[in-house]
């Protein structure tokens, strides 16, 4: 166990902003879920009591009759973001005062950093480049996860949960988001900067960062497995290959959207377009874990073998 | 108003005065006169302005009383140029931090604290690779505060990245981008993409090792993208050669070098900051015109579901 590693990785000044998310995205991930699951409790009192469901205010929150049921915003919000503004500079400042912001040395094109790390919030980005060639990791992934955080909002045919923490009501939903938000995003940055070491080597925590290192291992290409040859065979077999990976994702998220009866109803309410989008972007999502395993586990490099494209 | 009165009316009494005596008043005694007169007004004076909020000055600064009232409470929110993006109104759960985390707020007050001292720090800084990396240790070690300004910027950044993030991720635990706030979901994924522009072009700035690697690294994706750039697929067959690509737009030339410097300075210092504002004008404008903060809201069963409207 190499403590001094360890210090030294975590200790870095722009670890740090790692370390913070490491604390935060749980503590929020239980906080969130934790009203989720009260408001659930709720639903289900609400659901098994019909009478109740008539008269009561249906929010956790304590209320009474004869409670105003709003306040002015100037004292009851004013105050709050006052003070919210004065903690956080309060943080700043003394996170600023205690720790220094990195600065190497000059610029140096002909010196190479090893690690060349890029800022912490792409390096999930980097990792990728480990799986997929810099055109999928670096362009296709990073356009897909912007357009379809976009499209969310129009592919989500399930009009409960708006407003209020549930995950008895929005199961897929929200395990889609933790799937692609901290499984994928927040995790991948955590090997990026915590895991990955010189020559973009795995380094698991509290083993030193040895410079020399030298790793053999051979990874093949999927087609050299199967003892394919021949370019036009090689395109050929690939192209079959990820199509039967897209057709069996299909499938998989098929039977996901439809594995309980409300779900079955909110599968109903889509129009054709909304599963073919959410289809399309799942099946890329899903891309990346399926291609982490291959790679990690079993030594391949490239599925489909082209010409003009690597996959 | 009342002053001009005051000093008339003395300056008649003194005359008067010496009028009705006929005899001769020596001058040291019309001093006198004249001065207590002029001091009983002063004192007058100094005792209303006990009252400040009477003043005329007062007055066409603040246009409305700040009593207890329910409607002045109301018009110091609504004629507040700062404040009025605020109803005057909310509901009373919906000032419930653990509802909303407060994270949207505080990327804006973080955004706010970057703006100054990002300001700040321009008075220092020439975008120029002869000067940049020295400009940086005569912030660290000559200018006063020049390395508090210069950490608070950097984890500024930091933070706002980590608070966009859990933004986003309350948004979607909540739904609150559901009906009718859809596009201003899209809005804020735009806003992500330019937190993390912004972060991104501002790590090149010091031009050092840190910052010339991360940034050498992540604009050698440009050079994959597919068609545009001179390493992607089909981007050789589309005429893509590395003087002519997606990246030598970016960088301003082959390597990253004065031009890239100069580049990420403006992007960073001038157009990102204006485009991002725009943006957030419209995201905050949106949040009122979608009728407030999404909840906390009541909760829905699913037997009140509504059939979908068919197109």
């Amino acid at each position: 166990m190499d403590f001094h590693q360890l210090w030294s990785i975590f200790s870095t000044p722009d670890n740090v902003p790692i370390v913070l998310l490491m604390i935060v995205v749980p503590f929020y991930t239980w906080y969130g879920l934790r009203q989720a699951f009260a408001n659930d409790k709720l639903i289900g009192e609400l659901e098994a009591n019909p009478a109740l469901a008539k008269t009561h205010h249906r929010k956790t929150q304590p209320w009474k009759p004869g409670w105003v049921k709003e306040v002015h915003v100037w004292p009851y919000l004013l105050r709050i973001e006052f003070l919210a503004a004065i903690i956080v500079t309060l943080i700043l400042m003394v996170w600023s005062i205690t720790l220094n912001a990195p600065l190497e040395e000059p610029s140096n094109p002909t010196l190479t950093m090893n690690p060349a790390k890029a800022p912490w919030y792409f390096l999930g980005l980097q990792e990728m480049l480990v799986y997929f060639d810099p055109w999928i990791a670096g362009v296709m992934m990073p356009s897909l996860i912007i357009v379809g955080l976009m499209v969310i909002p129009y592919i989500d045919e399930n009009p409960l949960g708006n407003g209020y923490y549930t995950y008895k009501q929005r199961k897929f939903a929200i395990w889609t988001f933790i799937f692609g938000f901290i499984i994928l995003w927040v995790t991948m940055i955590v090997i990026g900067t915590l895991i990955r070491g010189p020559g973009w080597m795995w380094f698991w925590p509290g083993t030193t960062w040895d410079h020399n290192r030298l790793e053999f291992t051979v990874n093949r290409d999927l087609p050299d497995v199967f003892g394919i040859k021949g370019r036009i065979a090689k395109i050929i077999f690939g192209a079959i290959v990820v199509g039967i990976y897209g057709v069996v994702a299909a499938i998989g998220i098929h039977k996901l959207m439809n594995v309980t009866s409300f779900a079955k109803k909110i599968y109903k309410r889509m129009s054709l377009l909304q599963v073919a989008t959410m289809q399309l972007f799942l099946i890329c999502m899903l891309a990346l874990p399926i291609k982490m395993i291959a790679r990690l586990l079993f030594r391949i490099k490239y599925v489909w073998v082209t010409p003009w494209f690597n996959v | 108003m009342a002053e001009g009165n005051g000093s008339k009316g003395t300056g008649g009494n003194g005359a008067g005065g010496s009028g009705q005596n006929g005899g001769k008043k020596s001058p040291v005694s019309v001093l006198v006169e004249g001065a207590k007169a002029v001091g009983a007004q002063a004192a007058e004076e100094i005792k209303a302005l006990q009252q400040p909020e009477k003043t005329d000055v007062w007055k066409s600064v603040l246009r409305v009383k700040h009593d207890e009232t329910p409607r002045s409470r109301a018009l110091g929110v609504l004629s507040n140029v700062f404040l009025h993006l605020h109803p005057a109104k909310i509901n009373r759960d919906a000032v419930a931090y653990s509802y909303t985390w407060g994270m949207g707020g505080m990327t804006f007050y973080v955004y706010i604290t970057l703006v100054f001292t990002g300001t700040l720090l321009m008075f220092y800084y020439h975008p120029s690779k002869v000067v940049a990396f020295r400009d940086i240790l005569y912030l660290e070690h000559d200018v006063p505060f020049g390395k508090l300004l210069r950490n608070m910027h950097r984890w500024g950044a930091h933070l706002m990245v980590i608070m966009v993030e859990l933004h986003m991720f309350r948004v979607f635990l909540t739904g609150s981008y559901k009906k009718p706030r859809q596009f201003n979901w899209v809005v804020g994924v735009i806003l992500l993409v330019l937190t993390l522009l912004l972060s991104f072009t501002g790590y090149l700035l010091p031009d050092d090792q840190l910052g010339f690697w991360a940034v050498t690294v992540g604009t050698n994706m440009a050079r994959a993208t597919p068609l545009l750039g001179h390493d992607g697929p089909f981007g050789h067959q589309f005429g893509m050669t590395p003087f002519n690509d997606v990246r030598f737009g970016l960088l301003g030339g082959s390597i990253v070098d004065s031009n890239a410097l100069l580049r990420a300075y403006i992007w960073h210092c001038v157009a990102i900051p204006i485009i991002a504002s725009a943006f957030m004008v419209v995201h905050f404008w949106r949040v009122r015109k979608d009728g407030g903060i999404s909840g906390p809201a009541p909760v829905q069963l699913e037997s009140e579901i509504k059939e979908p409207r068919k197109l």
